[in-house]
């Protein structure tokens, strides 16, 4: 187990996540997939803080993880908009903006 | 050696279950993939010795995003039962896109040099964790409660508001308006003419 395993596998889990990102219709699904990406994002600096010292990886780490909760939230709140405004989430019907 | 037999297994599982998460057909389902892939997050920050760290994901994640996430697909959809069909487009194009940035990505990690050190002695301790967060970074700390709370806020604003597409002019209001009824104006008929 060395830094580059950890950070091919965070590699690894963000590309799954885009593709994700690239291929769900819902909205919903796009955002558990932007949680996948955050989460490998979480994994290097936790893996930087623990292989290179120094505790500033960690206080990263934590406030990224309460910047995704927040990004949840409000995330989960457009999605119920948008349910609300075209009875689905499937967010290619949302393209008022393109007219 | 132990930590590396568990960092292996715990990688193929994170691997294996965030696959899942974006190739489940079944919505509810991918949330709990989803929430199994954050467990062996958890894991793995436990094996990097980041305890603290590990609990907050367990505690956050597993326990607060994954049940919102469970709820908002359980409210916006129409059908009765636990199926909620995930629909996907262009998967093979995605496939390229994302394999070649896996590719660019392993490729930056083989070529920097200095990555393959192993686990440094001292991890850093839950103490220094809050030493640092409570004492260097309290400006940070408090600017990140205030985010919160702004969002949360945010979030009650723009779920509540039945009609904030119709107030804002974008979308047609719920119930649509019937096609025959024009929006009344305040010009009198003929003064188009006279301008």
């Amino acid at each position: 187990m060395t830094l580059s395993h950890v950070l091919m596998l965070a590699s690894a889990l963000f590309c799954v996540g885009v593709y994700g990102l690239l291929t769900r219709r819902q909205a919903i699904a796009i955002l558990l997939s932007v949680e996948l990406m955050a989460n490998a994002a979480n994994l290097v600096f936790i893996a930087m803080s623990r292989f290179r010292g120094g505790v500033t990886g960690q206080v990263f780490a934590l406030f990224s993880l309460a910047i995704t909760v927040a990004e949840v939230a409000v995330g989960l709140a457009l999605v119920i908009l948008l349910y609300r405004s075209h009875a689905d989430t499937r967010v290619d019907l949302a393209s008022e903006l393109k007219q | 050696m132990m930590k590396s037999i568990a960092f292996g297994a715990i990688a193929a599982v994170m691997l294996a279950t965030g696959l899942m998460v974006v190739s489940s057909k079944n919505l509810v389902r991918a949330a709990l993939w989803l929430g199994a892939m954050l467990l062996g997050t958890a894991v793995l920050y436990a094996i990097m010795d980041a305890s603290f760290l590990a609990s907050v994901q367990v505690l956050l994640y597993v326990g607060g995003v994954i049940t919102l996430m469970i709820f908002g697909v359980m409210i916006t959809r129409k059908h009765e039962g636990l199926e909620v069909p995930a629909e996907t487009m262009r998967p093979s194009r995605a496939m390229a896109v994302s394999a070649l940035l896996f590719l660019a990505l392993a490729a930056a990690v083989d070529k920097t040099e200095g990555l393959e050190q192993e686990l440094l002695p001292a991890p850093p301790t839950t103490a220094d964790l809050g030493r640092a967060f409570l004492v260097e970074h309290v400006l940070a700390f408090e600017v990140l409660s205030v985010l919160l709370l702004g969002t949360i806020v945010g979030a009650i604003v723009l779920a509540r508001r039945r009609d904030l597409g119709a107030a804002v002019g974008l979308f047609p209001a719920t119930p649509p308006m019937p096609t025959g009824s024009v929006a009344p104006t305040d010009e009198e008929p003929g003064s188009k003419v006279a301008a």
